[in-house]
């Protein structure tokens, strides 16, 4: 069955389904997770990074968590040189529309852009999908705090809380159950943070829980202007410390 | 013999601009609404070489309606304006600039302000409290100065106005018998009616 439909890319198979396309997507099912939960001030982003070696060096931070614009921040999963690749052109996608409209770009706007160039690959022969799906956290003054989706395909969907790579569907549920989605009672910024931690610390081995695995990032509004704010090796530990130890604690007793 | 005039309060706008299509010292036309509709909050009156404005401006409101269609919400004013002056100053270093000068005013829904921005044919572009251009312009800036006060509301704009076209029906060669006017404000845009304007407006 496989070989014959999936060794090009633009190719359907007799059940009308892409194969490059969905091995893609598998692709970013072994990559390293990424979280993300929408809450009424602000978003919370947290990626971990899978590492290879000891010897690496790790005091280069950043490599699952990019700030795009001043408004924008994605986590990525899969393949990081594909991500590379896209965050560049969303990079300058934003800054082309600060340049026409002198404007934070719409959020819809710039996932909308990330997906056509996405969908361009799996339509048009010779090339593969890029192997890497995103969680980009926005704000705009339309719509507000938004958190959007990305797939190899090129499709994109907003969520209040999403996650994405190894063990998505557990984190998923998980998630599912503990946001908590009543108007007397909404997610705040501080439960949002706190529920990252949990679904993290749950999904991932616990001796993993470090800034040398995890990365952590946020966007809030700060005097009506979108703040997006990468944490520092310290302030992860420190935010570990807090919530994901204390839930270990909790269990442990 | 263009007038175009334009103030803009804390929370609407109001443009002014003359009806008159003129080709040598012929009067073509005297009924030519010369203020486009860019969207339910914007609005700019242009004028400039006859060819030029209608190709500019159908160009200007073409990519505001598309913008609006692709993205579910309308181009709010400053955007607008911002991408006005762009695509103008992008012209005016091509082969085929655009002589046009441009008044527009809109409200911001987001932000609850109105905004009114004066650009000209350089793509020079300038966000002001009131703006007048072609010959207009030299007899109405004074008037502005003298009678323009900061939380002034539609009605005293509509007077400045009328002071206005009263100084110009008194003083300028040329003179013209109706105005298109419109007012932007939260609701979107509304005319005002010539023959309600003109009893406003001092008679010589």
């Amino acid at each position: 069955m496989a070989r014959r439909y999936d060794s090009r890319t633009t190719i359907f198979s007799p059940e009308g389904r892409l194969f490059q396309v969905e091995y893609a997507m598998e692709a970013i099912n072994h990559a390293g997770t990424v979280i993300a939960i929408l809450s009424d001030k602000g978003i919370i982003l947290s990626a971990e990074k899978q590492q290879s070696s000891k010897l690496l060096d790790s005091s280069i931070e950043g490599e699952k968590i990019y700030e795009i614009n001043s408004n924008l921040v994605a986590g990525v999963a899969g393949i990081t040189s594909d991500a590379n690749l896209l965050i560049n052109e969303s990079r300058l996608f934003s800054q082309r529309y600060l340049s026409t409209y002198d404007d934070i770009i719409p959020v819809e706007l710039l996932v909308k852009n990330i997906c056509d160039v996405k969908q361009g690959y799996t339509q048009f022969g010779g090339l593969r999908p890029f192997g890497a799906s995103f969680l980009v956290a926005g704000w705009d003054p339309i719509v507000g705090f938004q958190l959007y989706q990305t797939d190899p395909a090129g499709n994109y969907s907003g969520w209040k809380a999403a996650c994405i790579g190894e063990n998505s569907s557990s984190a998923q549920s998980l998630l599912k159950q503990e946001y908590k989605d009543d108007q007397d009672s909404p997610m705040t910024f501080e439960d949002s943070l706190e529920l990252v931690c949990k679904v993290m610390s749950k999904i991932i081995d616990s001796s993993k829980l470090s800034s040398e695995n995890l990365e952590f990032a946020s966007i809030t509004l700060v005097d009506g202007a979108p703040k997006v704010h990468i944490f520092s090796f310290s302030e992860t530990d420190q935010v570990l410390k807090k919530y994901a130890a204390s839930k270990n604690d909790k269990s442990t007793q | 013999m263009d007038i175009q005039l334009g103030i803009a309060g804390k929370d609407f706008v109001v443009l002014l601009a003359d009806k008159q299509i003129i080709n040598s010292i012929m009067t073509i036309k005297h009924n030519q609404d010369k203020i486009y509709e860019l969207s339910k909050h914007v609005a700019m009156s242009v004028s400039g070489e006859a060819g030029d404005v209608d190709t500019y401006a159908e160009y200007i409101v073409g990519n505001a309606k598309l913008y609006a269609f692709r993205n579910d919400h309308e181009l709010p004013i400053d955007s607008c304006a911002k991408f006005t002056r762009r695509q103008l100053a992008e012209a005016l270093r091509s082969r085929s600039p655009y002589q046009v000068n441009i008044l527009m005013g809109g409200y911001n829904p987001q932000l609850e302000k109105a905004s009114l921005y004066r650009i000209d044919y350089l793509a020079a572009i300038s966000n002001v409290p009131f703006a007048a251009h072609g010959y207009g312009a030299f007899f109405c800036y004074s008037l502005f100065d003298r009678l323009y006060k900061e939380d002034l509301t539609e009605n005293d704009a509509v007077q400045i106005l009328a002071a206005c076209i009263s100084e110009l029906d008194k003083r300028f060669v040329a003179r013209h018998s109706s105005y298109t006017l419109k007012v932007i404000n939260k609701a979107g845009l509304r005319i005002i009616d010539n023959e309600e304007f003109l009893k406003h407006v001092k008679q010589f």
